[in-house]
């Protein structure tokens, strides 16, 4: 499997072309996609026109970038012109945007080659893949497992070596999580630093658009190229982005004296799979043996992210998923007599069962009489999280603990069992509710070969450090180096 | 027993469009009478993905008028999600102001017909987004007809919403109240004010309780008033009804109501069935307002005079206070005359030609006074040319359309016409000879018949083809008559 700057190698030495290498990929893609099912729409003549695009610009002299000829996956919640987004759902099943994500724009202006728009939960909501209407996506490592959610066809796609990268979105661990389970690199960035527009909303004030890679260096390179201001979204932050990619020097894979590094105390105990525990402690072992400076952090409202996460995420959302109605776009129920029977019919059939839960529950919640018992109240809490973290950046660089709690579980195993797939953001989540940058990143295996990944939670703004840390404990390791025997 | 004396309570809640170039949260045109739904884009029709950035002419022109309204200026304010299902609403919520509104605690001084002024309080004045428009086929409403269809051209249109505090107690309060601020609004220019292309509503919430109580009637809302007019009448109207019904024992039930301008009544909309749950809370794709004081400070500085102030200049000035409610009603026409004046124009005579034959003119061309090359100076040398008698009235106001339609100096028109007043000497031997061709009536007038006065004069008139003085002929005949 090739990393971005092999490509780029491949590509200024003429040894291999961008169609070539579009073609190697799309034709894994059709090789794996019956068990895998990665991805919702392959856009092989798309790909396919974007990479003689790149060949041309090669023959011509012209400078590329260094995503330039990628092959690149998409989650299906980003808007991509004239192609079908369908976030997952039914309700979107044949709908094709009139417009382009920024993030898209960004990538396609760089050259990158999008082979195609990768499944998820629907509408994101999810930490399986399997709520999907087009069906779940299979976990490369174990094809009866899951990839994890809702990023879980962007994750599998990468870790099986269907593209090189892949953009995700995060809005509870939906990055982290699946990154976990696939053994590869997924970054959440800080709330503002890539742009929204474009991205088909879950809960807004949480959603955030990330890279997946199977290293360091290639989710680092994405990011860079996807971040920035973007006056079309007016919560994205107005910042010089650094060359992340340049910021990964050699020096840090010898010592990482100086850095402080805090193990969140709360996230290690009950509901703890214990090879997860023991790989996550020989991880931070790892650290410190690097140089780093290990300190225990508490963050004591940390147990109450979960509950203040259902009530926002679901609140946001149930107003965000109103405009499913069947009056302008997407499925409508048509053997409706009336208005309200159209609704009805359109948002029954068009939605899921989680969809349905959760703007049942958001619309609850925000019901006159409850507001302040649950929206308000969470709202409080939500301050007192970022607190939380606020304290412990006094001390430490970054904070660790584990992505997830276990490993990739067996398909269909939680679906009767809402709470239990919840339970697996516990830890993933209150970096959405601070809006400060997470990562995940390889570091073990279980005894049955399923990943596990080890989380790393920044100061606002500090993907940088994030990143180094991150490159020095993988170049000094060799989790990354394996791969799923699918591919 | 004594009759039971009632007093009504009524708030507004007007609903003013703001003349922006483009909409509250993206590009879009807000231009009137465009085919339907020829101003949409993905943001205002709500399509996935896409996301609101703040206009920030919207935010501009709130503030300001909110600064109009004595209003305190939020430190801070927010935008928040009003949820509920409509076809004309495309994300099936509206982005409005909830709890921390623009501007709020402010006040707004009426004048009343026996010329005592009222202070009504103003509650708040939030932003918001205006919804489409539905066609239905068939029938005037969504229930009947066969099918509808959806204009989303006013989707996404600035509104400014103000609420007043319950302090009108009647009809003509209620009118006076939405004159006033129609005319801050369009002296401001934030709003064109038009009421029948819908860009200025008033709602109003009224009740009546018997004098004396404490506690509040039932509150009714009335809606679909399209002039002042109507809104003093649909009250007068409901404060019948609701009397009426409190003294029959009848129940006044909390309800939305229409006025109906051709039978001159309220009829009964729908039922509030207790209080509508729009599920607020706050949007989460628009980030916080905080005006900078230095912001304040400018927008400040930008106010001009407002109309009270002016009415209150002019009565300084000697006007009426009719004539100063009516000259200070439009910003342009009140500067215009204030420029006359300047200029040494009389008050009352600037008045006199601003309000009589300009105004004619204007509306008989549909131009206005900003429009025409008769300018304040070219009014204030007319006006000075008249009292030094160089002209008379009549003449100016023969040669008014001249100056209407072409401007220019006065004085340089009436040497070109040989137009001047007529006196002294030239006058006197004149009048002489008018005296001499008309023996028969000298010596009637002589004789008694005084009213003969009037013949002289006209004849002295035809004689100078109305170039003489009048006063001046009046001077001289009555010396040379009674001698
Ligand atoms: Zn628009």
């Amino acid at each position: 499997m090739l990393s971005i700057k092999e490509i780029q190698k491949s590509l200024v030495s003429g040894d291999r072309s961008a169609v070539e290498i579009t073609q190697a990929h799309l034709a894994l893609i059709h090789k794996l996609e019956p068990q895998l099912h990665s991805f919702i729409t392959v856009t092989e003549e798309f790909a396919i026109a974007q990479a003689e695009k790149i060949d041309n610009q090669i023959a011509a002299g012209e400078p590329l970038s260094l995503l330039s000829g990628v092959p690149i996956g998409i989650k299906d919640n980003m808007c991509t012109q004239g192609i079908l987004t369908t976030c997952g759902s039914k309700m979107l099943q044949n709908f094709i945007p009139p417009y382009e994500s920024t993030v898209t724009q960004k990538l396609a202006n760089l050259g990158a080659v999008m082979v195609g728009k990768t499944n998820l939960d629907e509408f994101a909501m999810g930490g399986s893949s399997e709520t999907s209407a087009m069906g779940g996506t299979a976990n490369p490592w174990d094809v009866s497992r899951v990839p994890g959610g809702s990023s879980g066809g962007s994750a599998a796609a990468v870790s099986a070596g269907e593209c090189v990268v892949a953009v995700g979105s995060d809005t509870g661990g939906s990055i982290r999580q699946p990154a976990s389970f696939c053994g590869i690199v997924g970054i959440k960035p800080t709330y503002g630093l890539v742009s929204r527009f474009g991205l088909v909303a879950f809960a807004s004030s949480l959603d955030q658009v990330g890279s997946f890679g199977r290293s360091v260096e290639d989710t680092a390179i994405l990011l860079e190229a996807i971040a920035g201001y973007d006056p079309k979204d007016s919560t994205s932050i107005k910042v010089d982005i650094p060359k992340y990619s340049e910021l990964l020097t050699p020096d840090l894979t010898q010592s990482l004296k100086g850095k402080k590094i805090g193990v969140i105390k709360e996230t290690f105990g009950e509901g703890l799979n214990s090879e997860v525990d023991a790989a996550v402690r020989k991880a931070i072992a790892h650290l410190e043996s690097m140089g780093a400076e290990i300190q225990e952090i508490s963050c004591p409202r940390f147990r109450y992210g979960l509950p203040t996460y259902y009530i926002i995420a679901t609140s946001e959302a149930s107003a965000n998923l109103a405009r499913y109605d069947g009056v302008k776009y997407g499925l409508r129920g048509e053997s409706a007599e009336n208005l309200l029977n159209m609704y009805c019919q359109t948002r029954e059939q068009g939605f899921g069962a989680e969809v349905k839960r959760r703007i049942m529950i958001g619309t609850y919640v925000l019901s006159a009489g409850y507001y302040d018992a649950y929206y308000l109240k969470a709202q409080k809490v939500r301050t007192l999280i970022k607190q939380d973290f606020d304290r412990a950046f006094e001390h430490v660089d970054i904070l660790i603990s584990p992505t997830a709690p276990t490993t990739a579980f067996k398909s269909g195993s939680k679906a009767e069992d809402p709470l239990s797939m919840y339970l697996l953001d516990l830890m993933t989540i209150p970096a959405n509710l601070a809006g400060l940058p997470g990562l995940s990143l390889p570091c073990g295996f279980d005894a049955q070969g399923l990943p596990i990944g080890l989380q790393m939670v920044g100061n606002v703004l500090r993907e940088d450090t994030l990143l180094q840390v991150a490159y020095a404990y993988e170049q000094s390791s060799e989790w990354h180096k394996r791969s799923p025997s699918i591919s | 027993m004594a009759k039971t004396q009632y007093e009504t309570i009524i708030g507004l809640e007007t609903h003013c469009q703001l003349t922006t170039e483009t909409k509250i949260f993206c590009g879009c045109s807000t231009k009137f009478g465009v085919s339907p739904n020829g101003n949409v884009c993905p943001i205002c029709l709500g399509m996935p993905g896409m996301l609101p950035v703040l206009n920030e002419k919207v935010l501009e022109y709130s503030v300001k008028a909110g600064l109009a309204l004595n209003c305190a200026i939020a430190p801070l304010s927010k935008f928040d999600r009003k949820q509920y299902f409509y076809p004309d609403l495309p994300k099936n919520y509206q982005i409005s102001q909830y709890d921390l509104p623009i501007a709020e605690h402010g006040w707004l001084q009426i004048e009343l017909e026996d010329g005592s002024s009222k202070k009504i309080g103003i509650t708040r004045l939030h932003m918001e987004e205006d919804a489409g428009k539905l066609v239905h086929a068939g029938s005037d409403r969504l229930s009947g007809s066969s099918h509808s269809l959806v204009d989303y051209n006013r989707a996404g249109v600035p509104l400014c919403e103000i609420v007043s505090e319950p302090d009108i107690r009647s009809g003509s309060e209620a009118a006076a109240y939405a004159q006033e601020l129609r005319r801050i609004l369009r002296y401001l220019g934030v709003c064109d004010g038009n009421m029948q292309e819908g860009s200025l509503r008033c709602d109003v919430n009224i009740s009546v309780r018997p004098v004396g109580t404490e506690k509040f009637g039932t509150k009714v809302e009335i809606k679909n008033m399209n002039s002042f007019n109507a809104i003093q009448r649909a009250i007068d109207y409901e404060i019948e009804r609701q009397v009426e019904a409190y003294e029959t024992g009848e129940k006044v039930i909390q309800e939305t109501r229409l006025w109906e301008e051709n039978t001159q009544r309220t009829i009964s909309m729908r039922t509030k069935e207790g209080a509508s749950d729009y599920r607020y809370f706050p949007e989460p794709d628009l980030v916080a307002i905080a005006v900078p004081d230095s912001t304040l400070a400018k927008y400040r500085a930008e106010l001009p005079e407002f109309p009270a102030a002016k009415r209150q200049k002019y009565r300084n000035w000697g006007l009426t206070g009719y004539d100063a409610q009516l000259i200070a009603d439009d910003r342009s026409v009140a500067e215009y005359f204030e420029a006359a004046i300047a200029l040494g124009a009389d008050a009352k005579q600037a008045f006199n030609w601003i309000m009589g034959d300009i105004t004619s003119y204007l509306k008989e061309q549909k131009l206005k006074i900003t429009d025409i090359p008769l300018t304040p100076t070219v009014l204030a040398e007319l006006i000075s040319l008249i009292a030094d008698q160089t002209i008379s009235s009549k003449i100016a106001k023969d040669i008014l359309p001249e100056l209407l339609a072409n401007g220019g100096s006065v004085k340089a028109l009436i040497k070109a016409k040989n137009l001047t007043v007529l006196s002294g000497d030239a006058l006197e031997s004149i009048i002489d000879q008018v005296i001499a061709a008309n023996p028969k009536e000298l010596e009637q007038y002589r004789a008694g018949k005084t009213k003969l006065l009037g013949f002289f004069v006209g004849k002295v008139m035809k004689a100078t083809n109305g170039q003489a003085a009048p006063q001046a002929t009046n001077q001289l005949l009555n010396q040379k008559l009674n001698p």
